[in-house]
C-alpha cells in the first residue's frame, strides 16, 4: 500500500472518535511538553554558564593549587596551598608566550569607609589582571606598574562595594580602610554581574598585590596565579610552558606528579557544561517517562481498537490483505498517533519554556534539534509500543475475524 | 487448464476441534467445475456449505485432502500466497455482505485493489466506478452501507468481488438476507455476469434460486449427496420481467 493511503486511512480512523484520541495523545503531549522544557532550562543553564566563563577574560589561564583529578575538579584544590608569590614573579621572568601574570592574593577584609561598613574579599593582584580578566573602570583609573613598585595604598571599589559604601557620592578620591590600614580609592571597576556559580563578582576590592602581601596583616593565601596569552592559539604552548617552569618552581622530580593544576577558558567551560549536560540529562530522563506511561497509554488503546476493529481485520483480509499490509496500517496508525501528540507537545513545551523563561526569569533555550530530538523520541514510542497490538492484528485468521460479534 | 478445469477438489476434509468435540464439517469432498459454469450449492442448514466455500475461496485451510485453483495447490499454499490467491482468483460474496462501515461505496469495492499489486490509485478508481457501474450503482459511490438497501449493500458487495476482474465468484447465500424481488435482481446480475463468462459458485437454501444455475450439488454431512445439471433453468432477467 502506499504511504499516502496509510496516512490516509490512519487519519480517519483516529478521527472517528476524536475524545478518545485527544485522551491517549495527552500521555504523549504531557511527556514531550515535559521534555523539552526540563531540556530547554538545562540548556539555559548552560549556556548562561558558558557566557559567563566567557565574561571571565579572553585567553585566560587559570592556575590552581592541588593535584589535578581525572574526570572534574578537585574540590580539595585549595586547601593544599603551594602557590606563591614567587611562582607568579618566576613566570613573569621566564615565559616568552604570556602576555600577562597575576597573583591573585585573597584577603577578606572589613572595608570602613563612606555609608560605613562592609565585608567583601579584597584581592591583591598585579597592574595585568586588567588585561587578563578583560575588566575595565567605570570611572577613575587602575593602579600602574609604578604603584605596584611603590606599594602605593590604592585600590579599586568592585561595583557593589561602591553602591554600598558610596550609594550618593562618586567613591573615587575617597578613603577607606581595609582591615584598618587607609586606602586611596582611585577607580570605581565596570559591573561584571554573576558569574558561573551565580557569585556576585562586583563584591570586591582591588589592591596591587605588592600593597596587600606587606600592608595588610592577617590570613590571606593565593588561590590562583592568572595569566592570558596574546592570542588563542598560543593557549596549548603556553600551558605547557607554565607546567614546565610551575614545575622547575616547585623543585619536582620528574617522577613526581604536578602539585597545581593549568585550565584555560575552554576547560573551564567544559568542565561546567558537563555538569549542567548531568543535570540536563537527569530532567530529562525524569521527563521521558511521562513519555513512557503515555506510550502505554497508545498500547492500550490500540489494543482496544483492534479488538473493536475486528471485523474490518476479517473484511481486509478477506480481500487479500497479508498480514503485512495489517501490520503496517495498526503501526501508522500508532505512529500518527504519537507524531500527533508530539507536534502538539512540542507547541506546549515551547510554550512553556517561554511562560517559565518569563516568569521564573529563568534562562531558557528550545533548540530545533531538540524539537526533532522529542518528535523522533515520539514517533519512536509510536512504533514501539505500537507494535504488539499491530502484531495481534496480524496474526488474526480471516475467517474468525470474520465470525467475530 | 487446458481440460478447462478452474477448481479441483478430492478428498477435501475439514474438521473443527472445539473443546474435547471433533466436528467434521467436510468428510471427503470430491469435487470439479469447470471454467465458465455456474453452480448452485445446496443443503440442509449445518452441511458444510459455508467451510466448502471458505476453503474454495482461501480464506480456510482444509485439514486432509487437496485443492487445485487453476493448477495451483492451494491446500500447500503459505497465509501470504493465500492472501494473493483471494486478491487476485477470487471474488467472494457473503451472505452478511461484511462491508466496512461508515465507508463509501467506491472506497468498499476499491479496498481490494489497495492491496493488489501494481496497481495506480487512478486505475483503481476507474475500475472501482466500472464495476458500481456494472451492478446498477454508479448513482450511489458516496453513499455508505447504512445508506443503501439491502440488496443495494450486497450489489456492492459483489462489485467488490468483481473489481479484481477474478476467475472465479464465489458466493456464501447471496440471496439469504433479501426479499424475493431483490433476490432476483441479484441473480440476474450474476448470470449476466456468468454470461460474460465467469465462473460462478453459489451457495443457497432455496431450489428456486438454484435454478439460475446450471449445476446443482448438495451437501449432507460434509459429503456431496448429488450431483446433476439443472433439467430447466430459469432466466432471472425474464422472472424479473414477469413480477413486475
Ligand atoms: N469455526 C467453527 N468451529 C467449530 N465448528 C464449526 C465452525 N464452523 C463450522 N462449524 C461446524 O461445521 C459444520 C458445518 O458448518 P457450515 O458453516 O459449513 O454449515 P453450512 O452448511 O454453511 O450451514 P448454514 O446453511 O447454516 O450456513 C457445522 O456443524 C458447524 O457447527
Ligand atoms: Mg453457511
Amino acid at each position: 500500500m502506499k504511504a499516502t493511503t496509510l496516512v490516509r486511512l490512519a487519519a480517519r480512523s483516529i478521527r472517528r472518535n476524536v475524545m478518545r484520541t485527544l485522551l491517549t495523545m495527552l500521555g504523549i503531549i504531557i511527556g514531550v511538553a515535559a521534555v523539552l522544557v526540563m531540556v530547554a532550562v538545562g540548556e539555559g543553564a548552560r549556556s548562561q554558564i558558558r557566557h559567563s566563563i566567557q565574561n571571565l577574560g579572553s585567553n585566560m589561564i587559570v592556575i590552581t593549587p592541588g593535584a589535578s583529578q581525572q574526570g572534574g575538579v578537585s574540590h580539595g584544590a585549595g586547601s593544599f596551598n603551594r602557590l606563591t608569590v614567587d611562582d607568579a614573579l618566576a613566570l613573569q621572568r621566564e615565559s616568552t608566550l604570556l602576555a600577562a601574570v597575576s597573583p591573585v592574593i585573597f584577603a577578606p577584609a572589613q572595608i570602613v569607609g563612606g555609608a560605613g561598613n562592609w565585608r567583601a574579599v579584597c584581592y591583591g593582584v598585579d597592574a595585568g589582571y586588567r588585561e587578563i580578566r578583560d575588566w575595565d573602570v567605570s570611572s577613575g583609573r587602575y593602579f600602574d606598574a609604578a604603584d605596584q613598585r611603590s606599594m602605593k595604598k590604592v585600590c579599586l571599589l568592585g561595583a557593589t562595594v561602591a553602591k554600598q559604601l558610596f550609594p550618593d557620592a562618586d567613591p573615587v578620591g575617597q578613603t577607606v580602610r581595609l582591615r584598618d590600614v587607609p586606602f586611596h580609592v582611585i577607580g570605581v571597576l565596570a559591573a561584571k554581574g554573576q558569574n558561573a556559580q551565580g557569585a556576585d563578582q562586583d563584591d570586591v576590592v582591588l589592591a596591587p598585590y605588592t600593597t596587600v602581601r606587606t600592608r595588610l596583616a592577617g590570613r590571606m593565601f593565593i588561590a590562583q596565579i592568572l595569566a592570558s596569552t596574546s592570542s588563542p592559539g598560543d593557549l596549548p604552548a603556553a600551558q605547557d610552558e607554565i607546567a614546565a617552569i610551575m614545575r622547575e618552581a616547585h623543585g619536582l622530580a620528574a617522577w613526581e606528579a604536578d602539585d597545581f593544576q593549568v585550565r584555560n577558558q575552554t576547560d573551564l567551560a567544559e568542565t561546567a557544561s558537563a555538569t549542567t549536560e548531568v543535570m540536563t540529562l537527569l530532567l530529562a530522563a525524569i521527563a521521558s517517562i511521562s513519555l513512557l506511561v503515555g506510550g502505554i497509554g497508545i498500547m492500550n488503546i490500540m489494543l482496544v481498537s483492534v479488538t473493536e476493529r475486528t471485523r474490518e481485520i476479517g473484511i481486509r483480509m478477506a480481500v487479500g490483505a497479508r498480514g503485512s499490509d495489517v501490520l503496517t496500517q495498526f503501526l501508522v496508525e500508532s505512529t500518527v498517533l504519537c507524531l500527533g501528540g508530539g507536534i502538539i507537545g512540542v507547541g506546549v513545551g515551547v510554550a512553556g519554556a517561554w511562560i517559565l523563561g518569563r516568569t521564573a526569569g529563568w534562562a531558557t533555550e528550545v533548540q530545533p534539534q531538540t524539537m526533532l530530538l522529542a518528535l523522533g523520541f515520539a514517533a519512536a514510542v509510536g512504533i514501539f509500543f505500537g507494535y504488539y497490538p499491530a502484531r495481534k492484528a496480524a496474526a488474526l485468521d480471516p475467517i474468525e475475524a470474520l465470525r467475530y460479534e | 487448464m487446458t481440460d478447462g478445469i478452474v477448481i479441483r477438489t478430492s478428498d477435501l476434509r475439514r474438521t473443527y476441534t472445539v473443546g474435547a468435540v471433533e466436528v467434521r464439517a467436510l468428510q471427503g469432498v470430491d469435487l470439479t467445475v469447470r471454467r465458465g459454469e455456474m453452480m448452485a450449492v445446496m443443503g440442509a442448514s449445518g452441511s458444510g456449505k459455508s467451510t466448502l466455500m471458505n476453503i474454495l475461496g482461501g480464506l480456510d485451510s482444509p485439514t486432509e485432502g487437496t485443492y487445485e485453483l487453476d493448477g495451483v495447490r492451494v491446500d500447500r499454499l503459505d497465509r501470504d500466497q493465500l492472501a494473493e490467491v483471494r486478491n487476485s482468483k477470487i471474488g467472494f460474496v457473503f451472505q452478511g455482505f461484511n462491508l466496512l462501515a461508515r465507508t463509501s461505496a467506491l472506497e468498499n469495492v476499491e479496498l481490494p485493489l489497495l492491496y493488489a499489486r501494481n496497481m495506480k490509485e487512478r486505475e483503481a478508481r476507474t475500475r472501482a466506478v466500472e464495476a458500481l457501474g456494472l451492478v446498477g450503482l454508479a448513482d450511489r459511490l458516496d453513499h455508505q452501507p447504512n445508506e443503501l438497501s439491502g440488496g443495494q449493500q450486497q450489489r456492492v458487495a459483489i462489485a467488490r468481488a468483481l473489481v479484481t476482474r477474478p476467475a472465479i465468484l464465489l458466493a456464501d447465500e447471496p440471496t439469504g438476507n433479501l426479499d424475493s424481488r431483490t433476490t432476483i435482481e441479484v441473480m440476474a446480475l450474476l448470470q449476466h455476469l456468468h454470461a460474460s463468462g465467469m465462473t460462478i459458485l453459489i451457495v443457497t437454501h432455496e431450489p428456486d434460486v438454484a435454478d439460475y444455475a446450471q449445476r446443482v450439488i448438495e451437501l449432507r454431512d460434509g459429503v456431496i449427496v448429488r450431483d446433476e445439471p439443472v433439467a430447466a433453468r430459469r432466466s432471472a432477467g425474464a422472472d424479473a420481467g414477469g413480477t413486475r
